[in-house]
Protein backbone atom coordinates (compact mmCIF):
# COMPACT_ATOMS: atom_id res chain seq x y z
CA UNK A 1 0.00 0.00 0.00
CA UNK A 2 0.66 3.43 -0.99
CA UNK A 3 2.15 5.37 2.47
CA UNK A 4 -0.62 8.63 2.99
CA UNK A 5 1.82 11.83 3.12
CA UNK A 6 1.92 12.86 6.51
CA UNK A 7 0.76 16.10 5.75
CA UNK A 8 -2.66 14.73 4.63
CA UNK A 9 -2.93 12.47 7.60
CA UNK A 10 -2.24 16.27 9.58
CA UNK A 11 -5.17 17.68 7.46
CA UNK A 12 -7.34 14.96 7.85
CA UNK A 13 -6.79 15.17 11.80
CA UNK A 14 -7.62 19.18 11.85
CA UNK A 15 -10.67 18.53 9.14
CA UNK A 16 -12.20 15.72 11.67
CA UNK A 17 -11.65 18.13 14.87
CA UNK A 18 -13.06 20.84 12.36
CA UNK A 19 -16.23 19.21 11.34
CA UNK A 20 -16.75 17.21 15.44
CA UNK A 21 -16.43 21.04 16.85
CA UNK A 22 -18.06 23.00 13.69
CA UNK A 23 -21.74 23.54 14.83
CA UNK A 24 -20.29 24.43 18.72
CA UNK A 25 -17.89 27.01 16.82
CA UNK A 26 -20.44 28.53 14.89
CA UNK A 27 -21.96 30.30 17.00
CA UNK A 28 -20.23 33.53 18.39
CA UNK A 29 -21.27 35.17 21.84
CA UNK A 30 -23.74 32.56 23.59
CA UNK A 31 -24.51 28.83 23.43
CA UNK A 32 -26.70 26.10 25.05
CA UNK A 33 -24.28 23.08 25.21
CA UNK A 34 -24.53 19.70 26.73
CA UNK A 35 -21.66 18.05 28.66
CA UNK A 36 -20.77 16.10 25.71
CA UNK A 37 -20.55 19.28 23.80
CA UNK A 38 -18.68 20.73 26.26
CA UNK A 39 -16.02 17.45 26.33
CA UNK A 40 -15.87 18.21 23.04
CA UNK A 41 -14.38 22.22 23.38
CA UNK A 42 -12.36 21.38 25.42
CA UNK A 43 -10.55 18.13 22.75
CA UNK A 44 -10.40 20.67 20.28
CA UNK A 45 -6.86 21.50 19.91
CA UNK A 46 -6.02 24.49 20.19
CA UNK A 47 -1.96 25.87 20.48
CA UNK A 48 -3.21 28.10 23.64
CA UNK A 49 -4.00 27.76 27.25
CA UNK A 50 -7.66 27.71 27.36
CA UNK A 51 -9.35 28.64 30.25
CA UNK A 52 -12.61 27.46 31.22
CA UNK A 53 -14.11 29.44 33.72
CA UNK A 54 -17.55 27.99 35.82
CA UNK A 55 -19.78 30.54 36.81
CA UNK A 56 -23.23 31.70 37.19
CA UNK A 57 -25.11 35.01 36.93
CA UNK A 58 -26.29 34.59 40.82
CA UNK A 59 -22.89 33.73 42.01
CA UNK A 60 -21.38 36.97 43.16
CA UNK A 61 -17.84 35.67 43.61
CA UNK A 62 -17.80 34.29 40.41
CA UNK A 63 -19.05 38.33 39.07
CA UNK A 64 -16.04 39.76 40.41
CA UNK A 65 -13.36 38.01 39.16
CA UNK A 66 -14.94 38.07 35.27
CA UNK A 67 -13.60 41.47 34.53
CA UNK A 68 -10.13 39.88 35.72
CA UNK A 69 -10.49 36.94 33.73
CA UNK A 70 -11.65 39.07 30.59
CA UNK A 71 -8.65 41.76 31.46
CA UNK A 72 -5.78 38.99 31.30
CA UNK A 73 -7.19 37.33 28.13
CA UNK A 74 -7.18 40.66 26.26
CA UNK A 75 -3.55 41.23 26.94
CA UNK A 76 -1.95 37.65 26.93
CA UNK A 77 -2.41 36.72 23.43
CA UNK A 78 -0.96 32.72 24.46
CA UNK A 79 -4.33 32.63 26.76
CA UNK A 80 -7.94 31.92 25.16
CA UNK A 81 -10.89 32.32 27.83
CA UNK A 82 -14.43 30.73 27.46
CA UNK A 83 -16.70 31.32 30.35
CA UNK A 84 -18.95 28.18 31.39
CA UNK A 85 -22.17 29.30 32.30
CA UNK A 86 -24.01 26.76 35.47
CA UNK A 87 -27.23 29.28 34.86
CA UNK A 88 -30.87 27.65 34.90
CA UNK A 89 -31.03 26.39 31.04
CA UNK A 90 -34.36 27.31 30.83
CA UNK A 91 -33.52 31.21 31.42
CA UNK A 92 -31.27 31.61 29.15
CA UNK A 93 -32.51 35.27 28.71
CA UNK A 94 -31.36 36.07 31.41
CA UNK A 95 -27.83 34.90 30.95
CA UNK A 96 -28.14 36.86 27.92
CA UNK A 97 -28.78 40.00 29.35
CA UNK A 98 -25.95 39.86 31.63
CA UNK A 99 -23.45 39.26 28.83
CA UNK A 100 -24.78 42.36 26.51
CA UNK A 101 -25.02 44.72 30.56
CA UNK A 102 -21.43 43.60 31.24
CA UNK A 103 -19.81 43.71 27.88
CA UNK A 104 -18.51 40.32 27.83
CA UNK A 105 -16.09 39.37 25.10
CA UNK A 106 -15.42 35.93 26.20
CA UNK A 107 -17.48 33.17 24.79
CA UNK A 108 -20.38 32.14 26.73
CA UNK A 109 -21.19 28.49 26.70
CA UNK A 110 -24.37 27.52 28.96
CA UNK A 111 -23.85 24.07 30.19
CA UNK A 112 -27.44 22.53 30.92
CA UNK A 113 -27.02 19.44 32.74
CA UNK A 114 -28.11 19.69 36.29
CA UNK A 115 -27.44 15.92 36.87
CA UNK A 116 -24.08 17.29 37.92
CA UNK A 117 -22.71 14.00 39.42
CA UNK A 118 -21.96 12.41 36.44
CA UNK A 119 -19.77 15.04 35.22
CA UNK A 120 -18.30 17.28 37.18
CA UNK A 121 -15.31 14.18 38.01
CA UNK A 122 -14.84 13.94 34.15
CA UNK A 123 -14.01 18.05 34.28
CA UNK A 124 -11.70 17.36 37.12
CA UNK A 125 -11.65 14.56 40.20
CA UNK A 126 -10.32 17.69 42.40
CA UNK A 127 -12.98 19.53 41.56
CA UNK A 128 -15.63 19.48 44.87
CA UNK A 129 -18.56 21.54 42.67
CA UNK A 130 -18.22 24.73 44.36
CA UNK A 131 -18.40 27.72 41.89
CA UNK A 132 -16.18 29.82 40.83
CA UNK A 133 -14.25 27.09 39.25
CA UNK A 134 -11.35 27.31 36.22
CA UNK A 135 -9.96 24.46 34.11
CA UNK A 136 -6.95 25.18 32.62
CA UNK A 137 -5.92 23.24 29.42
CA UNK A 138 -2.46 23.77 27.64
CA UNK A 139 -1.55 23.43 24.23
CA UNK A 140 -0.29 19.93 24.88
CA UNK A 141 -3.91 19.00 26.30
CA UNK A 142 -2.13 18.64 29.83
CA UNK A 143 -5.00 19.90 32.85
CA UNK A 144 -4.78 22.30 35.50
CA UNK A 145 -8.13 22.78 37.34
CA UNK A 146 -8.47 25.91 40.39
CA UNK A 147 -11.44 25.79 42.72
CA UNK A 148 -12.39 29.65 43.66
CA UNK A 149 -11.73 32.93 42.96
CA UNK A 150 -9.08 33.98 41.50
CA UNK A 151 -7.97 37.87 40.82
CA UNK A 152 -5.72 39.18 38.15
CA UNK A 153 -2.12 39.08 39.91
CA UNK A 154 -3.34 35.14 40.94
CA UNK A 155 -4.71 34.62 37.53
CA UNK A 156 -1.29 35.73 35.92
CA UNK A 157 0.95 33.73 38.44
CA UNK A 158 -1.07 30.58 37.41
CA UNK A 159 -0.80 31.17 34.03
CA UNK A 160 3.17 31.40 34.53
CA UNK A 161 3.38 28.28 36.48
CA UNK A 162 1.35 26.93 33.74
CA UNK A 163 3.60 28.11 30.87
CA UNK A 164 6.64 27.08 32.92
CA UNK A 165 5.21 23.30 33.16
CA UNK A 166 4.57 23.20 30.21
CA UNK A 167 8.35 24.45 28.40
CA UNK A 168 9.60 21.76 31.20
CA UNK A 169 8.35 18.90 28.75
CA UNK B 1 -3.39 13.04 27.78
CA UNK B 2 -6.54 14.44 29.11
CA UNK B 3 -5.92 11.93 32.19
CA UNK B 4 -2.56 13.92 32.77
CA UNK B 5 -2.99 16.55 35.64
CA UNK B 6 -0.28 19.16 35.81
CA UNK B 7 0.62 19.71 39.35
CA UNK B 8 0.98 23.26 40.60
CA UNK B 9 1.67 23.06 44.78
CA UNK B 10 -0.23 26.93 45.18
CA UNK B 11 -3.71 27.38 46.52
CA UNK B 12 -5.71 30.89 47.00
CA UNK B 13 -8.83 30.68 48.83
CA UNK B 14 -9.41 26.79 49.36
CA UNK B 15 -8.90 26.09 53.11
CA UNK B 16 -10.17 22.90 53.74
CA UNK B 17 -11.05 21.81 50.54
CA UNK B 18 -8.23 18.53 50.71
CA UNK B 19 -8.99 18.17 54.53
CA UNK B 20 -11.93 16.90 56.26
CA UNK B 21 -13.54 13.52 56.58
CA UNK B 22 -14.14 10.95 54.40
CA UNK B 23 -17.19 7.62 54.73
CA UNK B 24 -16.11 5.39 57.68
CA UNK B 25 -14.65 8.73 59.53
CA UNK B 26 -16.03 9.70 63.06
CA UNK B 27 -17.41 12.42 62.71
CA UNK B 28 -16.50 15.60 65.80
CA UNK B 29 -19.62 16.63 67.81
CA UNK B 30 -20.00 20.48 67.91
CA UNK B 31 -21.83 23.15 70.02
CA UNK B 32 -23.78 25.66 67.72
CA UNK B 33 -26.14 28.07 68.51
CA UNK B 34 -29.83 27.89 66.95
CA UNK B 35 -31.91 30.15 65.62
CA UNK B 36 -34.05 30.17 68.51
CA UNK B 37 -31.47 30.93 70.25
CA UNK B 38 -30.96 27.54 71.93
CA UNK B 39 -27.49 25.62 71.80
CA UNK B 40 -27.11 22.30 69.54
CA UNK B 41 -24.91 19.83 69.41
CA UNK B 42 -25.00 15.88 68.52
CA UNK B 43 -24.54 14.36 71.70
CA UNK B 44 -28.14 16.48 72.71
CA UNK B 45 -30.10 15.04 70.32
CA UNK B 46 -32.74 13.04 71.80
CA UNK B 47 -33.16 9.33 71.25
CA UNK B 48 -31.35 10.13 67.77
CA UNK B 49 -29.93 7.23 65.66
CA UNK B 50 -27.75 9.99 63.88
CA UNK B 51 -28.06 13.28 61.79
CA UNK B 52 -28.33 14.86 58.64
CA UNK B 53 -25.86 17.42 58.94
CA UNK B 54 -26.07 19.61 55.80
CA UNK B 55 -24.00 22.93 55.49
CA UNK B 56 -26.24 25.22 54.75
CA UNK B 57 -26.99 29.18 54.46
CA UNK B 58 -29.46 32.03 53.35
CA UNK B 59 -27.99 33.28 50.17
CA UNK B 60 -27.07 30.48 47.78
CA UNK B 61 -29.95 29.67 44.87
CA UNK B 62 -29.15 25.68 45.30
CA UNK B 63 -29.95 25.87 48.90
CA UNK B 64 -33.15 28.03 48.48
CA UNK B 65 -34.25 25.37 45.84
CA UNK B 66 -33.30 22.56 48.46
CA UNK B 67 -35.11 24.50 51.67
CA UNK B 68 -38.68 22.55 50.95
CA UNK B 69 -37.03 18.96 49.77
CA UNK B 70 -34.92 19.65 53.66
CA UNK B 71 -37.68 19.95 55.55
CA UNK B 72 -39.69 17.19 54.07
CA UNK B 73 -36.51 15.09 55.27
CA UNK B 74 -36.60 16.29 58.55
CA UNK B 75 -40.39 15.57 58.82
CA UNK B 76 -39.25 11.80 57.33
CA UNK B 77 -36.72 11.03 59.12
CA UNK B 78 -36.25 12.50 62.19
CA UNK B 79 -39.09 10.38 63.91
CA UNK B 80 -36.58 7.20 62.15
CA UNK B 81 -33.75 8.97 64.76
CA UNK B 82 -32.41 11.19 61.89
CA UNK B 83 -32.64 14.71 62.71
CA UNK B 84 -31.38 17.38 60.27
CA UNK B 85 -29.39 19.88 61.27
CA UNK B 86 -28.50 22.89 58.94
CA UNK B 87 -25.03 24.91 59.45
CA UNK B 88 -24.01 27.74 58.24
CA UNK B 89 -20.39 28.22 58.16
CA UNK B 90 -20.51 31.79 56.08
CA UNK B 91 -19.17 34.33 57.31
CA UNK B 92 -21.39 37.57 57.55
CA UNK B 93 -18.61 40.38 57.06
CA UNK B 94 -17.96 38.76 53.87
CA UNK B 95 -21.66 37.68 53.05
CA UNK B 96 -23.93 40.48 55.12
CA UNK B 97 -27.27 38.52 54.09
CA UNK B 98 -26.02 35.07 55.78
CA UNK B 99 -25.74 36.56 59.29
CA UNK B 100 -26.88 34.97 62.25
CA UNK B 101 -30.56 37.91 62.39
CA UNK B 102 -30.98 36.75 58.68
CA UNK B 103 -31.07 33.30 59.34
CA UNK B 104 -33.49 33.60 62.19
CA UNK B 105 -35.27 36.01 59.66
CA UNK B 106 -35.13 32.75 56.87
CA UNK B 107 -36.51 29.77 59.63
CA UNK B 108 -39.40 31.90 60.45
CA UNK B 109 -40.24 32.68 57.20
CA UNK B 110 -39.82 28.95 55.99
CA UNK B 111 -40.77 27.42 59.04
CA UNK B 112 -38.14 25.40 59.55
CA UNK B 113 -38.96 22.28 61.62
CA UNK B 114 -34.99 21.40 61.86
CA UNK B 115 -32.62 23.18 63.72
CA UNK B 116 -30.33 25.79 61.49
CA UNK B 117 -27.76 26.83 63.38
CA UNK B 118 -24.58 29.36 63.07
CA UNK B 119 -20.81 27.87 62.68
CA UNK B 120 -19.72 31.44 63.30
CA UNK B 121 -15.96 30.72 64.17
CA UNK B 122 -16.00 28.48 60.79
CA UNK B 123 -14.32 25.33 62.86
CA UNK B 124 -17.02 22.92 62.32
CA UNK B 125 -17.09 23.36 58.41
CA UNK B 126 -12.78 22.71 58.48
CA UNK B 127 -13.05 19.86 60.66
CA UNK B 128 -15.79 18.58 58.58
CA UNK B 129 -14.11 19.74 54.87
CA UNK B 130 -17.68 20.91 53.86
CA UNK B 131 -16.77 22.81 50.61
CA UNK B 132 -20.07 24.23 49.21
CA UNK B 133 -23.22 24.34 50.22
CA UNK B 134 -25.35 22.65 50.33
CA UNK B 135 -23.05 19.71 51.30
CA UNK B 136 -24.78 17.06 52.82
CA UNK B 137 -23.08 14.25 55.68
CA UNK B 138 -24.94 11.92 56.88
CA UNK B 139 -23.63 10.49 60.42
CA UNK B 140 -24.94 7.62 62.27
CA UNK B 141 -24.73 6.91 66.02
CA UNK B 142 -21.64 4.00 66.76
CA UNK B 143 -21.62 3.37 70.43
CA UNK B 144 -20.81 6.91 71.39
CA UNK B 145 -19.29 7.92 67.62
CA UNK B 146 -20.61 9.29 64.61
CA UNK B 147 -19.86 7.96 61.63
CA UNK B 148 -20.08 8.78 58.40
CA UNK B 149 -22.01 7.04 56.31
CA UNK B 150 -22.58 9.61 53.37
CA UNK B 151 -21.22 12.95 51.51
CA UNK B 152 -22.65 14.40 48.62
CA UNK B 153 -25.87 16.15 47.59
CA UNK B 154 -29.30 15.65 48.44
CA UNK B 155 -30.39 14.01 44.85
CA UNK B 156 -29.71 14.73 41.14
CA UNK B 157 -31.63 17.68 40.11
CA UNK B 158 -32.04 20.76 42.18
CA UNK B 159 -33.97 22.54 39.44
CA UNK B 160 -37.05 19.88 39.73
CA UNK B 161 -38.24 18.25 42.46
CA UNK B 162 -40.39 15.98 40.53
CA UNK B 163 -37.35 15.18 37.98
CA UNK B 164 -35.46 13.96 40.22
CA UNK B 165 -33.86 10.34 39.39
CA UNK B 166 -31.69 9.48 42.03
CA UNK B 167 -32.83 10.58 45.57
CA UNK B 168 -28.95 10.09 46.62
CA UNK B 169 -29.50 10.89 50.50
CA UNK B 170 -32.56 8.84 50.76
CA UNK B 171 -31.34 6.18 49.57
CA UNK B 172 -28.21 6.56 51.90
CA UNK B 173 -30.43 6.74 54.92
CA UNK B 174 -32.96 4.03 53.88
CA UNK B 175 -29.52 1.76 53.37
CA UNK B 176 -28.50 2.51 56.84
CA UNK B 177 -31.87 2.51 58.24
CA UNK B 178 -31.87 -1.35 56.96
CA UNK B 179 -28.80 -2.00 58.15
CA UNK B 180 -27.82 -2.34 55.00
CA UNK B 181 -24.20 -0.62 52.94
CA UNK B 182 -24.88 2.65 51.41
CA UNK B 183 -24.24 1.79 47.48
CA UNK B 184 -23.43 5.33 46.50
CA UNK B 185 -21.59 6.76 49.58
CA UNK B 186 -20.09 10.34 47.78
CA UNK B 187 -21.57 12.16 44.81
CA UNK B 188 -20.48 15.53 43.68
CA UNK B 189 -23.15 18.43 42.75
CA UNK B 190 -22.48 22.14 41.91
CA UNK B 191 -23.01 24.65 44.32
CA UNK B 192 -21.90 28.00 46.45
CA UNK B 193 -18.38 28.65 47.74
CA UNK B 194 -17.85 28.80 51.44
CA UNK B 195 -17.57 32.39 52.35
CA UNK B 196 -14.23 32.04 54.76
CA UNK B 197 -13.62 34.75 57.21
CA UNK B 198 -10.70 36.96 55.67
CA UNK B 199 -7.76 36.75 57.54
Amino acid sequence: MKPIPKISVFAFILFAAWISTASVWKADGFKVIDFDEFESITKTPSEKIRMFNFWATWCAPCVKEMPDFEKVNAQDPEVELMFISLDDGNKTQRVQEFIQKRGIKAPVFLLDDVDYNKWIDKVSSNWSGAIPATLFISADGTRFFHEGELNEKQLKYLIKKIKQGHNEK
Amino acid sequence: MLGCFLWIGISFSTQAQEKGYSVGDKASDFELKNVDGKMVSLSGLKDAKGAIVIFSCNTCPYVVAYEDRMIALHQKYESLGYPLIAINPNDDKVSPKDSFENMQKRAKDKNFPFAYVHDKKQEVIKSYGGSRTPHVFLLRKEDNDYVVKYIGAIDNNHQDASSVTEKYLENALDAVLSGNEVALKTTKAIGCTIKWTKP
